[in-house]
């Protein structure tokens, strides 16, 4: 009850801010501004019992969601409206329904920036701390409550919230409060340093939540504080970045209830001149998951961000096995290496040719179980120096070329290791063989006339052992090959149609072509597509999130507009 | 019943307010590649049109549109006195890759980090890449999402004809 009343209270808060402040702005005739966006992703299901499809008893379902935000001097608001009617395969069941899920109400100035509402942050790298969005995973985590950035003086950066976070359709049980300050010494000191060669920035942040311990067993900490700090060093083409997190004992589903602390150093170093860059990135996590409900688990309720040191891929057999940092815990860096060959050279020819070089690994630690007798708690130990078992590689040369003014090409080939016991079963003895896999990737794309332009790309996938067969359909199998033609005869309309062909798969009847048929048009900030195929089961990702599709058939149907 | 009041009651005073005639950037804060922060609301070209485009390093398209553009940049900024402002929205899992991809392709844009997508998300961006042309008072003019070969020839036509003071074309 009481929260009910709680909820309609804010509710008209909200409505008599917003009223007042457009009464004002009504008054004052000049305006204010109004935008927003729109994106709706419906789709037609057919059931298809060879890739794994199922019957979907709805046969329709989408996913829609609307912004509009209204700006006017130093104060702005907005709305954002989401429905599930039902949601589409793939997502989390529990985004069922419809409703208002994201208002926000803000006044900004130099000296003082203040929310109320729902609000997104991050605090340096994320380790600690990011409400973040991302509305192709449905990824949302935004915290509803208050937040204060301030600018005292030239230089200085200080920011303090408190919050619940967003739980589907309402809140997480758990409280978020937390601090940051950052300090840019040359901009503070800027009479000394202001022009100085060499660029510092430092920072800290304190992050605790709250949640109640209703363990009949266990003694659980109610409070469970995270605390870090980052460095940040630049000079002229050299750059250096650290963050360094801490986190008491935090026992949770994700750790199966140990007593243990947490920790993580994030690390990137990279030198850039033009036609040349080098970037060199390492991590260490271990026990990092930090959540505002100890019993959740996948995408809810995180509260911070531990990045994957792997690079993102965007060809389709190349993202079929993607990475997704072990939270649990985890040891693993990338070096890239990009060299641009000059116009006029032997490599280079007439346009010039990029090359990229990149390596990246992930292993886990070796962890050492230690039980307190007296407590009955559980702890492990881990050794900075013990490097355990490889979860995941990928060695990669990527070389762009524009041939002449109509024709460029992109070829890729890559050699990536996945181990799918951690990765996708999250347990060592899952029972599954690593995949170890070499993928070639052409990409030709021609422009016959001004803005019209023919793309094809052609991918290969060879397993160096075809993978163990189970009845799961999430387990890729064997060697893939894959091809795309694209036409955009105008700029506007474009046509794809891609063929993902499993010719390797070890049973002959699942030697299946997952084809798929895409037509489109953009117009200014608006696209509509529209798709029909199959689609095979994998983990897709997007900026550094992922989340297992399920197959399917059918037909999909997605407009974005923005005003 | 109760949950559509306040949207549809906001909606309605929305549409009685809205001006219409074209909109300021929104001022979020933004990461310059020497890590200081800026706000967007000081995006100025001394009264010449900007144009403004979201990308990010795994964005192929993106990247292919900035590197079209970079070819005759020089030519625009000549001929009309445009400036490019490019947006990376890369988070802390790649955004270290901003400063090399841009040194390393030798692109001559304005760059920034909105390495939490606050920024995306006060332009109304869905996908990147998307492309904004400002004019001299600050307005957004104009926008396009996605990127095919050639659509820099057409924005371009669009900057000529916001410097020249004509109608735009979608």
């Amino acid at each position: 009850m009481l929260k009910m009343h709680n909820k309609s209270s804010l509710k008209a808060t909200f409505l008599i801010i917003g009223v007042f402040v457009l009464r004002f702005a009504n008054a004052q005739n000049n305006g204010g501004s109004v935008h927003g966006n729109f994106q709706v992703d419906a789709q037609y299901y057919q059931a298809d019992s060879l890739i794994g499809a199922p019957k979907v008893p709805e046969k329709f379902l989408s996913n829609a969601f609307g912004n509009i935000n209204f700006i006017k001097g130093d104060f702005s608001a907005g709305v954002r409206y989401e429905a599930y009617n039902n949601v589409r395969q793939g997502f989390d069941p529990r985004y069922k329904g419809q409703g208002i899920v994201n208002r926000f109400a803000r006044y900004q100035t130099d000296l003082l920036d203040v929310t109320v509402g729902n609000f997104y942050e991050q605090f340096g790298s994320g380790l600690m701390l990011r409400a973040y969005y991302e509305p192709g995973l449905l990824y949302d985590n935004s915290l509803d409550g208050i937040r204060v950035i301030s600018n005292p003086v030239k230089g200085i950066t200080l920011k303090g919230l408190v919050g619940k976070q967003r739980y589907f359709f309402g809140v997480g049980p758990g409280i978020v409060r937390g601090g940051d300050a950052e300090v840019n010494l040359n901009e503070l000191f800027d009479s000394v340093l202001g022009s100085k060669k060499t660029r510092v920035i430092l920072g800290g942040s304190f992050v605790s939540k709250y949640q109640i311990d209703t363990d009949p067993s266990l003694v659980l900490p109610e409070n469970v504080a995270t605390y870090g700090g980052r460095i940040n060093v630049i000079r002229e083409g050299f750059n250096f970045g650290t963050e360094y997190a801490y986190k008491i004992n935090d026992p949770s589903i994700d750790n199966n209830f140990s007593y243990k602390y947490g920790e993580v150093l994030f690390a990137t170093v990279s030198y850039a001149t033009k036609g040349f860059s080098f970037l060199l990135q390492g991590k260490r996590v271990d026990n990092m998951s930090f959540r505002s409900d100890r019993n959740e688990s996948l995408q809810s309720l995180l509260i911070n961000y531990i990045p994957a040191t792997t690079r993102p891929h965007t060809y389709s057999l190349l993202a079929l096995n993607p990475y997704a940092t072990q939270l649990k815990g985890e040891i693993g860096g990338m070096g890239e290496i990009q060299y641009k060959f000059k116009k006029g050279t032997f490599f280079g020819g007439e346009y010039g040719t990029e090359i990229t070089l990149n390596g990246s690994v992930a292993n886990g630690l070796k962890p050492v179980g230690v039980n307190d007798s007296l407590t009955s708690q559980t702890f492990y130990k881990t050794d900075w120096t013990d490097i355990g078992t490889e979860y995941y590689h990928d060695f990669f040369i990527e070389v762009s070329k524009k041939f002449t003014k109509k024709i460029k090409g992109t070829f890729l080939f890559a050699n990536q290791f996945y181990n799918r016991n951690i990765i996708q079963f999250n347990a060592e003895n899952a029972g599954y063989k690593a995949l170890k896999s070499t993928i070639g990737v052409i990409d030709i794309s021609y422009k016959y006339r001004a803005s019209s332009t023919i793309r094809l790309e052609l991918q290969g996938l060879f397993a160096e052992t075809p993978d163990m067969i189970t009845n799961s359909n999430l387990v890729a199998k064997g060697n893939w090959a894959a091809a795309l033609i694209e036409w955009s005869p105008t700029g506007n309309w474009f046509i794809a149609a891609y063929d993902q062909y499993n010719y390797g798969n070890p049973t002959i009847k699942s030697q299946i072509h997952y084809y798929l048929g895409t037509f489109g048009y953009n117009q200014g900030p608006h696209r509509i597509a529209v798709s029909y195929g199959k689609q095979s089961a994998g983990i897709f990702c997007v900026g550094g999130v992922c989340r297992t599709v399920p197959a399917s058939n059918g037909l999909t149907l997605s407009i974005t507009s923005s005003f | 019943m109760k949950k559509f009041i306040l949207p549809f009651l906001l909606l309605t005073l929305f549409s009685f307010t809205y001006s219409g005639d074209g909109d300021k950037i929104p001022a979020v804060t933004v990461k310059k590649l020497d890590g200081s922060k800026v706000s967007s609301s000081t995006f100025n070209n001394n009264g010449k049109p900007i144009i403004i485009s979201f990308w990010a390093t795994w964005c192929k398209p993106c990247k292919k549109e900035l590197d079209a553009i970079q070819e005759s940049y020089s030519e625009w900024v000549k001929e009309t006195g445009v400036k490019l402002i490019a947006i990376s929205i890369d988070d802390a899992r790649s955004a270290g890759k901003v400063v090399t991809d841009v040194k390393s392709k030798g692109w001559e844009f304005e760059v920034y980090i909105d390495e939490n997508s606050d920024f995306k998300r006060a332009m109304n961006v869905n996908n990147v890449p998307h492309t904004f042309l400002v004019d001299g008072a600050g307005k957004i003019v104009w926008s396009h999402n996605s990127y095919t070969d050639g659509d820099e020839e057409k924005l371009y036509e669009n900057v000529k004809k916001l410097a020249a003071g004509e109608p735009l074309s979608h």
